[in-house]
């Protein structure tokens, strides 16, 4: 392959039921990001489907300068064969320079099996991406390569990190974390070009078949969308003990996670979990109360701008991570903070 | 019916990752384990070969000590092991990984192959997807319960999205990455143990891959390459107070989110 004939950022524009996942506006605000130190400055959304045209003025709205729009009935619902057909075709006739798409259980399924279609590197969940020289410092002997993608990870639990290049293969493709990247403020009213490709689907032993669809119900506020999180692990000690939690975050306007521990006791539902099995989230304050700081938990909250923990045992690993940390009884110590919180918010 | 399971070798990080004096990494005072996903997998697997007697082949591409978690695999009931190991193979993404995989499987007959969805040393979960691919058949990921319909060779997979399951249906030969709620795995039995060890772990090598290029294994036939690695720098701890009273510890709290504009 000729390597210079693959230009511009695309996006994988993940919708479910007709409605776009978060995580596809957080992959265009990083790609117009990353799109600023490229020559070709145009970002594309990739948006597959049955009948979603009508999304494609919120991929604007987003970032998007132009939608490539795959529109077919074997779209509607995921399924790993026609989506990859879809997104390969689209490499192959549009030649992104650059795809990204989400580290979602849809994403997480259609990258690998795209990357091995088409041949070229995918990197996992990656937490940050540049572009940049790879090398990335000249060796003797080796040319090195300028206006890389570098893709960042953690792996082995979190505990380490690497940056991943992919310098002879095109496109340069990555899963990213959701909750990770910065979606930006949208521009009501903005408009993008708007291309309709279909390749034609036709079925073959590797298509399946949805024999049923059934959808969690749950009425949990999402999160990784909250600016404030008050986060409680096994230390509150009961389902009913939440409360004084549920208090704090009332007078803050936040909202409540948990810990994986909380999970497994069936205290909350899974939807709130915090973690690396769980969610990754980083919000403005984390209040981690009762919860002992276990790697995989810090590994999802570690990007948080302020983090304050309460916790009695003095030796517990999220002290490791807090910026403030108090060594107390938390079922005295979080009421009292609601109260004086509540008092002075009330003067305010 | 044949199932064919691809598992790894990984550190374990279960009992806390152990850590250096200078911050890094101790990888060899970490015990090698399977990893988890492919040992329920595995568990997956001996249910079929329970229900419907099903021959089950263990596959793994590591160094030779890998050779360990073939040997538990067959204690734990397991019927063939294969050992995938050679000096080119070394250093490979997930792209040259699945491709050396695909190889060796090439070799075999199957109807289902199970991958655990991740390992706990990459956590990339590419890599069964990509063997998939490599063999033009149907991938079923993140499997909760499997289901075979052995006359209509059809296997009805729960697949597990965050907010849903699909009941998927799809032909077999088929692919198949698992979680860990698919079931608790199974202790080996003594007479398994002993058993395992009796029992010959098939080793091969470059030379018996199946139709796959030189320029498709190890580094070399790695797309992605590393530009940098490092153990993460942990975030220094920050202030702590050790609180006497409820009060004192408001007060140290209330004065903090004031400073930082949270309130």
């Amino acid at each position: 392959m000729s390597l210079e004939e693959y230009k511009g950022v695309f996006i994988f524009a993940q919708q479910v039921d007709n409605e776009l996942s978060g995580i596809a506006l957080e992959l265009l605000g990083k790609a117009k990001d990353l799109a600023k130190d490229l020559d070709e400055k145009k970002v594309t959304a990739v948006l597959i489907g049955d009948k979603v045209g009508n999304l494609v003025d919120t991929l604007a709205e987003y970032g998007a300068d132009r939608v490539i729009v795959v529109d077919d009935p074997e779209l509607k619902d995921y399924r790993t064969e026609p989506y990859t057909h879809a997104l390969a075709s689209v490499i192959d006739e549009f030649k992104p320079e650059i795809l990204l798409v989400g580290a979602t259980a849809i994403g997480r399924d259609l990258g690998p099996r795209v990357s091995s279609r088409v041949h070229t590197g995918l990197t996992a969940d990656c937490t940050q991406l540049d572009i940049g020289d790879f090398p990335l410092v000249a060796v003797p002997g080796q040319e090195q390569k300028h206006k890389q993608l570098l893709m960042t990870r953690p792996a082995f639990g979190g505990n380490t990190i690497a940056t991943i290049a992919c310098p002879d293969f095109r496109p340069q493709m990555a899963t990213v974390r959701p909750g990770v990247m910065q979606k930006i403020t949208p521009v009501k009213g903005a408009k993008a070009e708007v291309v309709e490709f279909n390749p034609g689907f036709k079925e073959n032993a590797c298509y399946t078949k949805i024999l049923e669809i059934v959808k969690a119900v749950s009425e949990v506020e999402d999160i990784q969308e909250a600016k404030i999180l008050v986060s409680g692990g096994r230390g509150v000690g009961s389902a009913e003990n939440f409360k004084i939690l549920d208090d704090l975050a009332k007078v803050l306007h936040g909202t409540v996670s948990c810990s994986r521990a909380v999970v497994d006791s069936g205290w909350k539902p899974k939807d709130l979990q915090v973690g690396q099995t769980g969610k990754t989230v980083r919000p403005k304050v984390y209040f981690a109360i009762g919860i002992s700081g276990a790697i995989q938990h810090v590994a999802g909250m570690e990007e948080s701008d302020l983090i304050i923990a309460i916790n009695k045992d003095e030796n517990a690993p999220i002290f490791d991570v807090a910026d403030y940390g108090v060594v107390g009884d938390l079922n005295k110590i979080v009421p009292a903070l609601t109260k004086k919180l509540e008092a002075a918010l009330a003067e305010k | 019916m044949k199932v064919v399971v691809c598992i790894k070798q990984v550190p374990d990080t279960k009992g806390g990752v152990k850590f250096k004096p200078d911050g890094t990494l101790d990888r060899g005072a970490m015990l090698a384990i399977m990893n988890p996903d492919d040992k329920a997998g595995l568990e997956a697997a001996l249910r079929l070969k329970d229900e419907y007697g099903a021959e089950v082949t263990v596959v793994t591409m590591g160094l030779p000590k890998a050779e360990a978690v073939l040997r538990e695999a067959m204690a734990m009931g397991a019927d063939k092991a294969i050992l995938v190991t050679d000096r080119v193979l070394g250093g490979a993404d997930t792209w040259a990984t699945s491709s050396t995989i695909a190889g060796a499987l090439r070799n075999l007959d199957y109807d289902l192959v199970i991958t655990g969805r991740q390992a706990i040393d990459g956590d990339t979960a590419q890599v069964g997807p990509q063997i998939s691919e490599h063999l033009g058949i149907p991938v079923i990921s993140y499997a909760e319960e499997i289901k075979v319909d052995e006359k209509a060779k059809t296997v009805v997979v729960k697949r597990q999205f965050e907010d849903r399951y699909h009941m998927v249906e799809a032909k077999m030969p088929c692919l198949i990455t698992a979680l860990a709620e698919l079931g608790e795995p199974r202790y080996m039995t003594p007479g398994g143990i002993f058993d395992a060890f009796e029992k010959e772990v098939t080793v091969w090598g470059r030379a018996d891959l199946k139709d796959v290029d030189d320029s498709n294994i190890g580094l070399k036939g790695s797309p992605t390459q590393i530009a940098k690695a490092s153990d993460k720098v942990k975030k220094g701890a920050g202030e702590k107070i050790v609180a006497d009273s409820a009060d004192e510890a408001v007060d140290y709290l209330f004065g903090k989110l004031e400073e930082k504009h949270v309130i």
